[in-house]
Order: C-alpha cells, then structure tokens, then sequence
C-alpha cells in the first residue's frame, strides 16, 4: 500500500513536509497498525505512540485520510490504497504523528474527573442497582484518546477555554453517577460562556469517536440541567 | 544534569504505580512524590486486562478457600505469609476503590457483582463489564488527580538506577520530547513497570511491555526470581495473540477440539459438565497452565482444527446468547468481530494459547522491598510471590493493588529514617548512565539493527521457552541469547535526532528484554523439574526436595547470569496434589 506521512522533525525540518513510502504487507497484516509498524522496520525515524494494539489504551490516534481514528482498529481492508497520515489536528506536533496532549488533559483534568462523595463511606461497598449502573454506559467507556475534541472546531479556536467533547463527555460520567454528590458543583464549574456552552453540536465528535460514543448527546444533557435549573 | 528532586519516585504508572502514589500520598502529604512513565498513565498494560479482581467478599466464601486456591494454583511455589496478606487485603482494596468511583458491575440489590474464574473455588472475581483493568487503571489515574503531592512525567524513559553508598537513591530518565537526560533523587525508588511478554512473539501484551523495570534492577544487583514461570493463556485470538478473558468460559463458554470433544475431560480436568452450566475448578475452569498445556497434546495428537491462522481449538460461546455476551463480554464480542471477522453470538472463536503474564520478578519480600536498600516494587514486574508456579486469573489485578499499596506505605516508611545522599556521587553515577546511553546514541559502523536482533530473539523464545521445555532447546537458547547479547552492543541507530526518539526507546527497549529472557531460559534450564507453567519433557515430575524453591538469576554484564536459590516460605499448607477434577475437592 502507498502511505503519505506528515513528517517534521523540530530538529532537523524547518518545516513539516509529506514523505510518500511504499509499504509490502504480509497477508496477516489487518489494522493500520499492523502497517505502520511494518514501516518503522523499513525507516526506523517515523515516529507515532502506539500500546496496547486493540483499542483500549488510546495511544494510536491520527488523522486518517482527513478523518480521526485509532490506528490499531482501522481495517486495512476498508481503506483505499493509497492512504495519508497526519497527526491530530489542533494539537501542537512535537514530531510526525506525536502531538503534544498537555491542553487535552488540563481541560480533562479542570471537569475534577474523580467520584466525589463526602459522607463518611460505609465499610462495605456503596449500593448501586445495575440500572443506576447502566447510567454510566456510553460515557465510561472513553479511553481519552483525543479524537473527538481534536475533531472539533470550537475546540481548535479555544483550546484553553472550552473543555471540549472527551472532558465534558467525562463531566457528565461523574453527573450520571449516583454515587457522585458533587453536581451542583460540576454545573458551577461549567457554568461560563466557553466552558461548556462554545459547543455548537457540529457532532464532528460523535462522528470521530473509534469507540462509538456521543459526547454531542451528553452535552445536551448538561445544558439541559443547566436550563432546568435556572428556572 | 538537570536534577529533580523528590522524596520517593515511581517508574511506572501502571496500576501498581498509581496505587502506591496514591498511598504515599495518603501517608504523608509533605512527601514529594515524582511518578514517571514512558507512556501516559492510562495508556499502560493494565488497560487490558479484561476478566477481573479476586478478592473475598460473599458469604459462602472465606479468606481460607481463597489462599488455598492461589497456593495449590501456584503448585506451592508461592510464599504463604505473602499470600496470606493478599487474601487479607484484596477485600479492603476493591472496596477502595469502589469507593474511589470504580465502576463494578452489579447485583439486582446494588451489591457488586462477582463471576467464576478458573481455579477458584468460589464466585469471587469482581469485574467492570469485560473491562475490568482498563476501569480499575482509570479510578486509580483519576483519584491520582486528587492529591497535589504527585507530580507526574510523562512520557519519561528510565535508562539506569543510580546506587550509592549501598543503596538505590534515584535513577536517570530521558524525558521523550526533548531527549535531554534528567536525574531523579529520592530517598527511596519503586518500580512498578509492567512485564515483559515482549519477548515473545505471539503475546497478549501490548508493545510496551518491554521488561524495563525488571531490567533496571537486575543490572543494578538485585536478582531476578522465578523467572523460568511464563504463563501461556489458553485463549488467545490466532491472528494477533489479542487476550480473550478467562471470563468467556467463567460466565460459560467451552473449549472443543476439531472433533467437536470437550478435550479438557482428558487431561484431568472432567468429567465433563453441563453446557453453560460451569463448575468450579474443573474442565474450562482449570488453572491456565493446565488448560494450555492440554492444547500442546491435543496438537501433538492431532486433535487441533487447521485455519488460515494456524491450529486452533474452538471457544465456543454461542449458547450464552446475545444479550449476555452483550452485557457481560462486549469487548470480546468487539474483538473477535474487528481482528477474525468472527462473531461469538453466531460462531465458535478459534483461538490459541498465547503469552501472558510473568509469574517471575524483581525480588521482593511481603514488604515489596528488594535487597537493596531504598529499593522498592509491586505488580507484574515483582516477585513477591503470590504467583509461584501459575498465576491464577483474576488475582494479578488485584496483586498490583495490594503491593502497589504496600510499597507505597514501605517507601514512606524508609524516607523517614534516610540520610541525605551524596550529590556529586550520585551526579558522577548519572554522567556514567548518561555517557552509556551517548554512546548508543551516536555509534556508527554498527553492524546490527534493533529490528533485526529483535526477530532473533522472538524466534528463540518461541521455539525453546514455549509450554513445554527440554535440556536441548534451553541450552540452544542461552546460547543463542549469549550471541545477542554480544550482537547487542554493535547496534547502530539511524535516527540520530534528539525529539521523541523512538528509534533510541526500541534499542533500549530491546536490551531489557535481552536481560530478562537469559534470565528466562538460563532459570528454566536450571530448573529440572516439571512445576505449574514451567513444563520439562526430560523432567516430567515436580521434584520437592530438591526445587520445592525459589530461582534467582544474578545479572553479570558480561556472562549468563548466575543462578542461586532461595526458600519457599510455607505457613499452613503443605505441597500436595493440584486436583481439578470434577468433585475431588
């Protein structure tokens, strides 16, 4: 298959540039990943994360022919020939499809993505019924790999200020939780003309999302108690 | 050199490094805590671990079923006090982090819900859906958030320990963004860096798990133990060796050869049980060295299904139906379908077994302390030992808690009394491990490449360190890996550029696991004797009088390891016959 990679090296390239390689795969060879590694054995500079290799871990997150996703789950068999790599968009690059994820995880961070519950717990488990449960699924399920919010014009234009689609899709998992008391709070917090309210509902999020979800629908649910509240 | 200080640093922020992080800073929230990893914390391997945590918590259930479970699993290779204390704690640590906002999955009356795994006596694994690892790894990085004490480098490589005065007071790291070389001073180190399946090709572990950590503290002294125990899953995807729980046969699933036979009934492990109906410890829910040593004989018997991936045997879940695979197995559903086009709910999964996980490690004692001083680690990397000869499912994510947490509170206790180090030792040490790593990084004329020496090696273990093992095989191997090791120092990089260096991060990468697979293959001809996962066709019985012990390799930098022995600690149960045949129990 042919690859396009956008290569820029700070070191060495005063600019980025498009480097084109020729890529033999072996028929074992299923996923983009599988691609990629057989091109790091023929030039060892081409630099990208990977881990976990099944889409978990959320490392291999690039620009796929114009459209976000995860290396390690994108069939080769459903790609076209020739295919183009870039890293995420909005990001600054640190080197080829390594982008720097610092403003990613400060604005996952400022949504306090941790179970806050101030009453002394009890010594065993705290209940919750598997419908309560249920409330968490298509939210905990994120692996925070950036696809989304990179995807995300508002997010482009406002990094620092808008939380973006992956911390607010997070924000509403800690709302949903019925073992979570800090909803007020969390509202508060997002309570500001970027945070929470420069979403739009393009939706490039739930388009982008490997793992199938809707930050776009959990936005709506914030917004929606936001409103119920100020009435 | 750039020098951070800092009163205990971690390398590794896997489970077991975010969990003693968190205990640190629990403890004593003066101390300064630096948590480094050269990957972000939640992309580390504990991410995939899918079935679940063991630990005691429903009433037919006791403390008591659950210690012999792990000791007759681990074919009494394990130390019993260490066991002990884990049984002990598992409860009070998934109770943590159920408080902690772990999303386990649950009971209709809101209780948390616990499934079968193999070997275990009871229902005592508690899981998060088929994503058990990847929610614990989470809590464990979100609730990390909470305390201002951590301070976290990410993306940060650890090349060398540095050890002064006769004790280990840091460790030099290359951050990976800028590839400048920074020293790390701490009055007390843990190492929580993950396993090193790497070394294999056919694996369940992600490309990370290069057994960096094991490395670090064997080059600098501390020995490695048992490490000749490699476990083999009995089910892993044939194509790409992606992990397929043990979950799958705990909630129902059964395993059949080409002709349709549920093999396991012919190697001790029947008689055969109801469809969908498991029993406890017996047929699919064996111990995994069992199961995955049945494969080996089916294959030599010709019993295994020939596919365009190789010899299978069939996972058959089909009876379980739709909505529970859904609820209770989706990224296995998710798996199959994406990587062999298969779809449990409607076919039988092929599968193969696959490497897993290191029963072996840094040596450590109940404490999660090495012999040198200062020196701390828990989790896959360390040997403490409450695996011995097998792991059983379920209990190694519940292992990184305990220890994590163990080595966290030991580490605040040993900063307390330390003295202050010498900084120019320590920086004479850190431009010797600075210098080391220069000289790979600019060598030219090298004749070898990290690629290159890679394949070799991979090809060695497969071949001579598999399920089962002979004298032939083991000595061809440390043979050959003598070879490489020698081979390793002409590798010449060609990416000579400081940034994000990962041309530099796979040479290293690849004399870790150098280390630690002559440590394998050196242990395991050593050992000669057929004991839980370490299987010898010229030495078919276990053989307590003389390997009723602990191996430990020694590193020398220039020679194979020198291997030496230590006791098993033994407290209540006696060695005795693995029985997981149907209703002897």
């Amino acid at each position: 298959m042919r690859l396009s990679i956008y290569r820029y090296d700070p070191d060495r390239d005063a600019a980025p540039r498009m480097q084109d390689y020729q890529v033999a795969l072996e028929p074992s060879d299923r996923m983009l990943l599988d691609a990629l590694v057989r091109l790091k054995e023929q030039d060892d500079s081409v630099s990208f994360r990977r881990s976990c290799r099944e889409g978990v871990c959320g490392s291999d997150a690039m620009n796929i022919n114009g459209k976000n996703g995860l290396a390690c789950i994108t069939k080769l068999a459903e790609l076209p020939d020739h295919v183009t790599l870039r890293p995420l968009p909005g990001l600054p690059v640190i080197r080829d499809l390594i982008v720097d994820m610092t403003q990613f995880f400060r604005q996952y961070e400022s949504i306090k993505p941790y179970l806050i519950n101030d009453t002394a717990p009890p010594e065993r488990e705290r209940l919750q019924s598997p419908e309560e449960r249920e409330h968490l699924n298509g939210l905990y399920e994120c692996i925070l790999c950036a696809c989304c919010s990179t995807a995300c014009p508002s997010f482009w234009w406002n990094p620092d200020k808008f939380v973006g689609p992956a911390g607010l899709l997070q924000a509403y998992r800690f709302i949903a939780d019925t073992r979570d008391q800090a909803t007020s709070e969390r509202l508060d917090s997002l309570e500001d003309p970027y945070r929470l309210f420069r979403c739009h509902s393009i939706m490039n999020c739930v388009d982008a999302c490997p793992k199938g979800l809707n930050p776009t629908h959990a936005i709506g649910k914030i917004k929606e108690m936001m409103v119920r509240r100020s009435v | 050199m750039e020098t951070v200080r800092a009163d205990v640093a971690i390398i590794g922020a896997g489970g077991a490094g975010l969990r003693a992080a968190i205990a640190l800073a629990e403890a004593d929230p003066k101390l300064r805590v630096a948590l480094i990893s050269k990957v972000y914390p939640m992309r580390s391997h504990t991410c995939a671990a899918e079935g679940g945590a063991a630990g005691v918590i429903k009433s037919d259930d006791s403390l008591e079923h659950h210690f012999n479970d792990t000791v007759g699993g681990g074919d009494w290779l394990c130390d019993q006090d260490a066991v002990e204390y884990l049984v002990q704690e598992a409860p009070k640590e998934l109770i943590q982090l159920e408080h902690w906002g772990c999303p386990w999955s649950r009971e209709p009356n809101g209780s948390v819900a616990v499934r079968p795994f193999g070997g275990m006596k009871k229902q005592r694994t508690w899981f998060a859906a088929d994503k058990s690892g990847f929610h614990i790894l989470h809590t464990l990085f979100q609730t990390s958030l909470r305390f201002p004490s951590i301070e976290r480098y990410d993306e940060y490589y650890a090349t060398d320990l540095i050890v002064d005065d006769g004790r280990c007071q840091g460790f030099t790291a290359i951050e990976m963004r800028s590839g400048q070389m920074k020293r790390f001073q701490a009055g007390a180190v843990i190492i929580a860096g993950g396993g090193a399946g790497r070394m294999f090709p056919f694996t369940t572990n992600g490309a990370i798990k290069t057994g960096d950590g094991m490395a670090l503290a064997y080059r600098a002294g501390v020995p490695l133990k048992d490490m000749e125990f490699v476990q083999y899953h009995p089910t892993g995807l044939p194509n790409t060796g992606t992990l397929l729980t043990e979950a799958c046969r705990g909630e129902g699933g059964i395993l059949v050869n080409k002709n349709g036979r549920r093999f396991l009934q012919d190697y001790g492990m029947g008689p055969e049980t109801p469809l969908g109906k498991p029993v406890f410890k017996t047929m699919e829910l064996g111990p995994r060295d069992r199961v995955s040593q049945a494969f080996w004989h089916e294959q030599k018997k010709g019993n295994m299904l020939p596919t365009k991936w190789g010899d299978c045997m069939l996972l058959d879940m089909r009876h379980l139906g739709e909505k529970t695979i859904n609820e209770r197995l989706p990224l296995v559903r998710d798996v199959t379908t994406s990587y062999l086009g298969v779809d449990p709910v409607t076919d039988p999964v092929p599968v193969r077994p696959v490497v897993h996980y290191m029963m072996g490690g840094i040596h450590t004692d109940i404490r999660a302390a090495t012999p040198l001083a200062g020196l701390f680690a828990a989790g896959e990397c360390a040997c403490v030992s409450i695996n011995g000869a097998n792991r059983l499912g379920s209990n190694s994510l519940t292992e990184l808690l305990v220890f994590g947490r163990r080595a966290g509170l030991s580490a605040a206790e040993y900063v307390r009394s330390a003295r202050p180090g010498n900084d120019a030792a320590l920086e004479a040490k850190a431009t010797a491990a600075q210098a080391r790593i220069r000289s790979l990084f600019e060598k030219t004329g090298g004749k070898e490449s990290t690629a290159g020496l890679r394949k070799e090696m991979m090809a060695t273990m497969e071949q001579n360190a598999g399920i089962y093992r002979d004298a032939n095989g083991l000595s061809e191997a440390c043979t050959k890996l003598g070879e490489l090791r020698h081979r390793y120092a002409e590798v010449e990089l060609n990416d000579k550029t400081n940034v994000y260096n990962t041309d530099l991060l796979q040479a290293l990468e690849l004399g870790s696991m150098l280390d630690c697979a002559e440590a394998v293959t050196v242990s395991a001809l050593a050992r000669t004797e057929s004991r839980g996962a370490h299987q010898r066709l010229d030495f078919v019985e276990r053989n307590d009088t003389k390997f009723l012990r602990h191996s430990l390799a020694f590193h020398h930098p220039a020679q194979p390891p020198r291997v030496d022995y230590c006791d098993v600690v033994i407290t209540t149960s006696q060695p005795g016959v693995r029985d997981y045949s149907g209703d002897h129990k």
